[in-house]
């Protein structure tokens, strides 16, 4: 009766609903990412010509720390009263609640972007010199690479001393290309200068293979106890 | 086996001490950059061996998750077997030989795709399941030290002959980051401990393993954009050189297997002194004193479940 597809809408939707009562995770990481702007604009120039060079690094390191905030609490919401052993019990597919969390946390990532990025722009006086409309597909696929990894991460530090710390210590280092593809495209379209494109189907590519192997292996992962 | 590993030890000391000597004394010195450049012997060696050692690490870790799951390893195993026959063959074709990059051999392609191959099926027959994981853990641990030698001795050379420590090139940003990637496993392996760590470290190498073709795209990309110091000439070299530095990457290479068939033993006997402890306690006090004997599976094991 409940096809994997209805168990991500209902997982997904609980997800939603919790964070929309308690907005937890929202409200720590819009604070949290006012503040890495407001640090970084006082560690470097803001007016300088040179912040257009930075800004698209700066933003991007913004998000990603802000995004660990969230996916920190992905699992460690399931813990208490037992609910992740509930899910292992289930006979649910592992992918479909994967699926649903990596979702939950792209939507709440995505709207973090949205209501900071107009304010980064009037922070740093940025004008978009390229294509603008381009930066919508680096985003979406930059905040799903973060995301679908950070997940899969989160899940797998469930299980170990001071995890979290541990999720930055594993998602840091397998996201360094994600993050310099996002970094590089939004610097060229901020500037104008070149095409995005290489950067932009790398960060394709990064995504289609990333997700592929965290659906392979979720299940792994979940029954590991 | 325990009687060979003396054997080796000795050889192996004698190897280095031969290749050192080689390198320092016999060597001739190179015309531009002087004495440094004997560094070479020791950096170049120690980069091969430590990116072999990642690749062991990432065999090992996907023979161990697909003995948990029969079909995966069938398919696996059909891919691997794909590989090499595709990698054999393809270099030959004259489309795909003119996309070489100059200076590579069709038959050198050709032998690493039937290497690796070989690898992935020696490993899976010589390794079962614990010691799948025992031999990651030892390659990920030894690999780790190797790749430090390799970042460390790079920026010393580096110095005198570009006049920078360190430069965002490929094979020094690619090398920085598997180290990050191995480092991080090692962390993960530290900080988990419970009984499915093995599973989780093995997930996490794979997922190390599918970066590093991005980490390599995304670097080439940025770097043919900003062009940077060439490394080591890429010209021919003295064969003269060439002998020593393959001396030298045998003695490495006997090196580190020494270490690590000294690691692989201590985690094995650590693992089985810890299960016996477990099982002391769950069995509890009320063993009679004649059947106190749950230290001998520790006297067994160096010999028993040892190297294969």
């Amino acid at each position: 009766m409940s096809s994997p597809r209805s168990i991500t809408v209902a997982t997904l939707a609980k997800d939603i609903r919790l964070e929309w009562r308690s907005r937890d995770a929202i409200n720590s990481m819009l604070f949290f990412s006012l503040l890495v702007v407001v640090i970084f604009s006082f560690s470097f120039d803001p007016n300088a010509e040179e912040s257009r060079e930075i800004a698209g690094g700066l933003i991007w390191v913004a998000f990603l720390f802000a995004a660990v905030v969230a996916l920190n609490q992905t699992w460690a919401r399931e813990l208490r009263n037992q609910v992740l052993d509930a899910y292992r019990v289930s006979p649910a597919p592992a992918s479909a609640l994967f699926v649903a969390k990596a979702l939950g946390n792209f939507l709440l990532v995505s709207l973090l972007e949205a209501l900071m990025a107009p304010l980064f722009m009037i922070f740093y006086n940025l004008r978009v010199l390229g294509p603008a409309w381009q930066l919508i597909p680096v985003a979406i696929l930059g905040t799903w690479a973060l995301v679908v990894n950070g997940t899969f991460f989160a899940a797998m530090s469930l299980r170990t001393r001071s995890r979290e710390i541990m999720l930055p210590l594993l998602l840091f280092p397998i996201s360094i290309p994600a993050v310099q593809s996002m970094v590089e495209a939004t610097r060229i379209i901020l500037a104008g200068d070149a095409s995005a494109r290489f950067w932009i189907v790398l960060l394709l590519t990064y995504d289609v293979v990333f997700t592929t192997a965290c659906l392979a292996l979720f299940e792994t992962i979940l029954q590991a106890e | 086996m325990k009687r060979a590993f003396p054997i080796l030890a000795v050889l192996t000391a004698l190897l280095l001490g031969y290749a050192t000597y080689q390198a320092l004394v016999v060597a001739p010195t190179e015309r531009t950059m002087g004495d440094v450049q004997r560094i070479f012997y020791y950096h170049v060696p120690s980069a091969w061996t430590a990116f072999l050692l990642f690749f062991v690490n990432f065999l090992a870790s996907l023979q161990y998750l697909a003995t948990a799951n029969p079909s995966a390893k069938r398919v696996i195993n059909w891919v691997v077997i794909a590989i090499a026959v595709v990698g054999a063959v393809a270099p030959y074709i004259p489309q795909v030989q003119k996309q070489l990059p100059e200076g590579l051999y069709p038959s050198s392609v050709a032998t690493t795709a039937v290497m690796i191959a070989v690898l992935y099926f020696l490993v899976g027959k010589f390794f079962i399941e614990r010691s799948l994981d025992v031999l990651a853990v030892t390659a990920a641990e030894v690999g780790v030290i190797f790749c430090s030698i390799v970042l460390v001795t790079g920026p010393l050379w580096a110095r005198p002959v570009w006049g920078i420590w360190w430069t965002w090139d490929l094979r020094l940003t690619l090398t920085l980051v598997l180290w990050l990637i191995y480092v991080s496993y090692l962390v993960l392996r530290r900080f988990s401990d419970s009984a499915q760590t093995p599973k989780l470290a093995a997930v996490l190498a794979i997922f190390g393993a599918l970066d590093v073709p991005l980490v390599y795209f995304s670097i080439w990309f940025f770097r043919t954009q900003h062009p940077q110091p060439v490394i080591g000439g890429g010209g021919s070299i003295d064969p003269r050189m060439l002998h020593i530095l393959l001396m030298n990457w045998l003695a490495f290479s006997c090196f580190a297997f020494l270490v690590c068939w000294l690691r692989y033993r201590l985690e094995i006997m650590q693992r089985d002194l810890h299960e016996a402890q477990a099982l002391e306690a769950l069995l509890g006090d009320g063993l009679p004193p004649s059947s106190a004997r749950t230290g001998s599976p520790i006297n067994r094991t160096p010999s028993g479940t040892g190297t294969a």
